[in-house]
């Protein structure tokens, strides 16, 4: 055989073997995760408050720490919806293609994506001590909110962008504004939302070094803006640490339902860009 | 709507600047170089210095990128040129999902297999005692945390190349691999180095993964199986007691400066050129 075909083989061999090395990483992640966490995982340790000697291995569960990310998750969506859904339009409506405002803004959020949630979080810090606040459930959503317009901003233009522009000027040709044109193309990127959607929830909920500045922790549920609150990834993170063998198995529990959370996320993510998607990528 | 989108074009300068001034004080009173190349850190003495810090992040970074860079190109590789689309189908899910896992369960993973894995395995071919919680460890998790971006940062580019350049090569007798390594490879090289500066800057902010195995001593290491201390988990491990000492804090906000300011060039860079070589060919 000539030596090239060798190679050939020998390299298609290599390629199989990454990918099965890849899927063995997806594997052992998950797996090990789930079978050292669901032992421990009971309805007790999702449905309750942490107890009295809670850190030292007694009664109680993580539900703060649940309920504090719902809430820091939830507001930070909605509020990075308001503000990244003004931009997408701008950027896709009133610019052009070719606008060099445009390329700008775009690299801007390209940099902003990358930014590591740490910088976020210390920056956030020095807002919050220049302003005189403290860790609160504030501070977490102001953060997060920042952490995931880059993202939302991004998913979004990608299927904009690509939009037809025949979809533009048919609106514009039956005598519609460009304020009225969005309707338009709000219809055409509503399954781009839905992803960024879900796209966001996963990083934020996965955020640690974020909230850990500016969140802070706490054993209750916030009832105000102020209060400190705790987070699903910081309460594995805190726990893991403990020397106790009974907190550590909570910490494996909490890591659990996140995985869970995220998984589904994911999977919720391909369906939907794959079964609603006009202009398919 | 405008506002909205010229804010965000200022959120960029306000953090650099703010984060900035937050260092000023510990700027003005060591010599930048001092923080940077000297590796005393006793802040109650003090005395700050980054550099077991930098090398921590750096030789973190660099294993990390060399275990990801072969296996997420092969990778992408074979799903652009050789794989049918049902096995595609299949591979992308796996890599939403390793792309959406938080670092925190990766750290998780961290701790219960590869730490355990160092400590017992590859550790006692070299020395007499490791705990796990090793540069080595580090560097495995965060390759893993960064092929999802690589591999699909790949995709991308290889995507891009037009199909004349493949057809035109296989015409000639060349074999699939020799078409890829000479003509695709070859294409995309600014691409991939694009690619992997920016997969590099991801790898430097990541926090609570590493923070979670890489031991957290400051010292500067010098094999794969010492412990390091990156400067994000420096940031993060120290949040709370930073408050007592004005300069600590004004330390650690310069040690997030530097990670804003690297990580910010770097990614201008990378994406400028991948956003000339999408476009070049349309």
């Amino acid at each position: 055989m000539k030596r090239k075909y060798i190679e050939e083989k020998v390299v298609h061999l290599l390629m199989i073997f990454s990918v099965l090395t890849v899927l063995g990483f997806v594997v052992s992640v998950i797996y090990s995760v789930f079978q050292r966490g669901i032992p421990s995982l009971s309805w007790q340790m999702v449905s309750q408050l942490p107890g009295g000697g809670f850190y030292i291995g007694k009664e109680g569960g993580f539900l703060n720490a649940i309920v504090g990310s719902v809430y820091i998750v939830g507001s930070a969506t909605i509020l990075g919806l308001v503000i990244s859904i003004p931009v997408v339009v701008y950027l896709n409506v009133y610019l052009s293609a070719s606008s060099k405002f445009g390329y700008i803004v775009r690299l801007v959020y390209d940099i902003l994506f990358g930014i590591p949630s740490i910088v976020y979080g210390a920056f956030g810090f020095t807002i919050m001590i220049f302003f005189g606040l403290r860790a609160s459930l504030m501070g977490g959503i102001i953060v997060i909110t920042l952490l995931i317009i880059p993202i939302m901003v991004r998913s979004m233009d990608e299927i904009a962008k690509n939009m037809p522009h025949d979809i533009l000027e048919s609106s514009y040709s039956l005598g519609a504004t460009k304020i009225e044109t969005i309707g338009v193309v709000m219809r055409q990127i509503a399954p781009a939302i839905a992803t960024a959607v879900l796209l966001s929830i996963g990083r934020a909920i996965g955020d640690a070094a974020g909230v850990m500045f500016t969140a802070g922790f706490s054993d209750s549920i916030p009832t105000s803006f102020t209060q400190p609150t705790a987070t699903l990834p910081l309460s594995v993170f805190f726990q893991l640490s403990a020397p106790q063998i009974e907190v550590q198995n909570r910490a494996y529990a909490a890591a659990v339902v996140l995985t869970i959370i995220v998984l589904i996320l994911s999977l919720l993510g391909r369906f939907i860009s794959n079964h609603f998607s006009k202009n398919k990528v | 709507m405008f506002l909205l989108t010229l804010a965000s074009l200022l959120l960029v300068v306000i953090m650099g600047v703010g984060l900035y001034l937050k260092s000023e004080p510990i700027l003005s009173q060591h010599q930048l170089s001092d923080l940077l190349l000297s590796s005393e850190w006793k802040p109650m003495k003090n005395q700050f210095g980054f550099f077991p810090f930098l090398m921590g992040t750096l030789w973190v970074t660099m294993l990390a990128i060399l275990i990801a860079l072969p296996i997420s190109l092969l990778m992408a590789m074979y799903l652009t040129e050789y794989a049918r689309s049902y096995v595609r189908k299949y591979v992308y899910p796996l890599l939403d999902i390793l792309a959406g896992l938080p670092s925190v369960i990766y750290g998780v993973w961290g701790t219960l297999v590869i730490v355990p894995w160092v400590s017992n395995v590859v550790a006692p071919h070299f020395v007499t005692y490791s705990s796990g919680y090793t540069v080595l460890a580090g560097g495995i998790v965060l390759s893993v945390m960064i092929l999802p971006l690589l591999v699909s940062l790949f995709i991308e580019i290889i995507g891009n190349v037009p199909d004349d350049f493949r057809e035109a090569s296989l015409s000639l007798g060349a074999t699939k691999w020799q078409t890829t390594k000479y003509i695709i490879l070859r294409k995309t090289s600014p691409g991939i180095l694009a690619a992997v500066v920016l997969a590099i800057s991801r790898t430097l902010g990541e926090t609570i993964a590493v923070l979670m195995v890489c031991g957290n001593l400051a010292i500067v290491p010098s094999s794969l199986l010492n412990a390091c201390y990156p400067i994000p988990a420096l940031i993060a491990n120290n949040y709370g007691e930073m408050l007592s000492l004005p300069l600590y804090e004004s330390a650690l906000m310069f040690a997030a400066f530097i990670l804003f300011f690297v990580v910010l060039i770097f990614n201008l860079l990378s994406r400028i050129v991948l956003h000339r070589l999408n476009t070049s060919y349309q």
